[in-house]
């Protein structure tokens, strides 16, 4: 009890992603900041930030309804949690896994993008609700090539449990190579999913304010924003553990540095990605994702069954 | 929110989208723009009011402070009209000076609107980038002016500081930098697709809608009308130099950019071309203190567009009248056109597309007559009498703070 009670609130639970996350927001910044040639924040704006923000007056507005403007964010915050202790990284034992938690995660990651809908959608400014249809709006069009891409690497590893898919991998490196193509799909479609640029639609500063979060102010806007930074850790994870889950290799405290490396190395490339585009319009989003993302992830799922045939013979 | 329901979303007058407070009330049907009605004057300053007030020598301080991009603009518009009434003949070397500024100031003036144009569209490294860029064009201005933004070159009858041979080289080294990030730059704007997604075919404004609503400046080259006082009137020193009038057919955003960007190139040889010719001899001629009577028209190509200014004098020291026609006041209309059926996406770029100024553009209008019958028009005593009698009905009594205030302004 008091064990699972460790896990699940400090390590490698609530405190830990948080702490993660916040580290993760400074490293992404650091990065976008260096790629456009400014020297860009300290290492400790993010905690700076949160910690200032807990402290600002929370502002609800007369007309929203407060109890969904108060739960939205601390849904979405602890469904996001939730995902990383699932992920299998440096830990051979993971904390918590069935048959079907890809799927399972993959569900919860989605809860934080409909909380942000409802806390939009509740809060009951013009902006804010412009910014919630826009959010759902961008979830049918990325989600689809995330799960393709996601889920045919499992169908390659023939099992639905994400340890089961770490080891399949760590077993067969090689096999790794051929997912190369969900890999950059699912790491496009996580943009969508982190609402940064070309995706960042729903918060688009120069349209909508802040969208989504436009009425949101103090501790709550401070949830609104870990749970970003933590969205950030654990799809990073996510696609760490789905296609190069090679810290599993090490032992406990090397496993941890090269799983954080490679957490870090799929952030840059987020980063590095958010640097060089524009941000598009939601119907060029659209287009986008179904017309460029999702025949990808079609010819990654169809490789991998032809693969899975290979190995079954 | 249904989509075949029809909202109104502000856009200002504070809005992230905007620089400057101006208000655009936007009638939404789902993400596409049914209707935008645009309200300008939350940044009347009576500029115009304030130059009769004062001689002409301080006007040209005032009047350079009419736009914090092209104050060289407004500055040079307006002492051409006063030399134009006065019969001044001015040194050929302060014509190149003047040229030469405002070549450095169109430059320094694309940079930022090419920056700002990359920050709509949520392109922020196209931002921080042309901005670093900026700073070397900025550094130029300073150094032969002491200021980055409000010069202070001019005065009536020629310039109030000469360049020196020394300076002459600092420019040609940050022109040559400049213009090598410039190339990348326009290699950025036509390759990289999400910007071409983002610029191309939008806010579109035709050839015939362009002469139509009387747009000047990039906005309207960018349409296919070769018009460019700079050429059709020419004034300092640019009937002496050699450039192309940079036109487009795109007639959209991204039409617009290109000629920005283009334009940048034909600057850079113009401030090449102004070091290399500066003529010798005195850089001013002294001006009278009064100004005869008479009035005159002064054009001026503003890195915006085409900037005018009518000045009146009655042979005194203050002028009658000035007036300013800024250039976005002329692009302001076909804004409206160009909203018409885009997504609410578009608005800040479509905006931002004729680089606007607004409170250089910001204007009193005085309505002569009863326009309708609720409307009257209260003079100020009156207007004073109203207000004074509203607060007592709402509770509020100035009467006895008016007597105290009028007791102690008294004792001064």
């Amino acid at each position: 009890m008091g064990l699972a009670l460790f896990t699940i609130l400090i390590f490698p639970g609530f405190l830990f992603v948080s702490v993660f996350g916040l580290m993760a927001e400074f490293f992404d910044r650091r990065i976008y900041a260096r790629l456009q040639n400014r020297v860009g924040p300290p290492w400790f704006q993010a905690f700076a930030d949160f910690i200032k923000l807990l402290g600002k007056e929370d502002i609800v507005p007369c007309a929203a309804n407060e109890k969904m403007f108060d739960f939205a964010p601390l849904f979405a915050l602890t469904s996001a949690v939730t995902v990383f202790l699932y992920i299998p990284l440096w830990k051979a034992p993971v904390t918590f896994s069935f048959n079907g938690d890809i799927v399972m995660m993959l569900y919860l990651l989605t809860i934080p993008t409909l909380a942000f809908f409802i806390g939009g959608w509740y809060s009951r400014s013009l902006y804010a609700r412009l910014g919630s249809v826009r959010c759902v709006t961008q979830l049918f069009a990325y989600e689809v090539p995330l799960f393709m891409s996601i889920l045919s690497s499992a169908l390659l590893a023939n099992t639905w449990e994400l340890k089961e898919v770490a080891a399949f991998y760590l077993k067969h490196p090689l096999y790794s190579l051929f997912n190369l193509v969900g890999f950059f799909v699912s790491l496009i479609a996580i943009l969508g999913k982190l609402e940064k640029v070309p995706f960042d639609i729903p918060e688009a500063e120069t349209e909508i304010v802040a969208g989504t979060f436009t009425e949101y102010s103090g501790r709550r806007l401070a949830i609104l924003r870990l749970t970003i930074d933590v969205e950030m850790v654990v799809g990073a994870a996510l696609l760490v553990a789905v296609f190069f889950p090679f810290a599993l290799y090490f032992q406990s405290v090397l496993g941890f540095l090269v799983a954080v490396l490679e957490i870090c190395g799929v952030i840059a490339l987020l980063a590095l990605l958010r640097t060089i585009v524009a941000r598009l319009r939601i119907d060029q989003m659209i287009n986008f994702c179904w017309k460029v993302l999702v025949p990808f992830s079609l010819f990654q799922l169809l490789l991998n069954l032809i693969l899975k045939g290979k190995l079954i013979l | 929110m249904h989509h075949s329901s029809k909202f109104k979303i502000p856009m200002g007058p504070q809005h992230p989208a905007l620089k400057e407070p101006e208000s655009f009330s936007i009638a939404l049907k789902g993400e596409k723009i049914m209707g935008v009605d645009i309200r300008l004057g939350y940044n009347h300053r009576g500029i115009e009011k304030a130059c009769e007030e004062r001689t002409f020598v301080q006007d040209v301080y005032l009047i350079e402070r009419v736009c914090g991009i092209c104050s060289h603009s407004h500055s040079t518009a307006f002492v051409q009209g006063v030399e134009e009434i006065a019969g001044l003949i001015v040194p050929p070397r302060a014509q190149y000076i003047r040229t030469l500024i405002g070549e450095l100031e169109r430059v320094h003036s694309h940079l930022l609107w090419l920056g700002v144009a990359g920050h709509e569209i949520g392109f922020d490294t196209l931002l921080m980038y042309t901005w670093r860029d900026r700073e070397i064009v900025m550094d130029i201005l300073a150094l032969l002016s002491g200021n980055r933004v409000n010069y202070g070159m001019n005065m009536i009858g020629g310039v109030r500081r000469n360049v020196t041979e020394e300076q002459a080289q600092d420019i040609l080294k940050g022109v040559k930098t400049l213009e090598e990030r410039t190339k990348y730059y326009i290699e950025v704007a036509t390759q990289e697709t999400t910007i071409i997604k983002r610029l191309s075919g939008v806010g579109v404004l035709k050839k015939d809608d362009a002469l139509r609503l009387g747009a000047v400046g990039p906005t309207a080259r960018a349409s296919g009308v070769e018009y460019d006082v700079r050429r059709n009137d020419p004034y300092a020193a640019y009937a002496e130099l050699d450039f192309n009038v940079i036109t487009d057919t795109n007639s959209d955003v991204y039409g617009r950019t290109i000629v920005r960007v283009k334009e940048l190139l034909e600057s850079y040889k113009m401030i090449r071309q102004c070091l290399k010719n500066l003529p010798n001899g005195p850089i001013a001629v002294k001006a009278p203190r009064k100004i005869p009577a008479g009035e005159a028209i002064s054009r001026y190509e503003a890195p915006r567009g085409e900037d005018v200014h009518y000045i009146k004098s009655n042979g005194g020291e203050k002028p009658e009248r000035v007036k300013v026609r800024a250039p976005t006041l002329a692009n302001i209309q076909a804004v409206k056109h160009m909203l018409k059926d885009r997504y609410l996406a578009d608005m800040p770029i479509v905006v931002a597309a004729i680089d606007p100024c607004f409170s250089c553009t910001d204007r009193l209008v005085s309505v002569k007559g009863n326009a309708g019958k609720s409307k009257k028009i209260l003079t100020w005593e009156a207007l004073r009498n109203y207000s004074v009698e509203w607060h007592q009905v709402h509770g509020i009594d100035f009467t006895e703070l008016s007597y105290k205030f009028r007791t102690k302004m008294e004792r001064f």
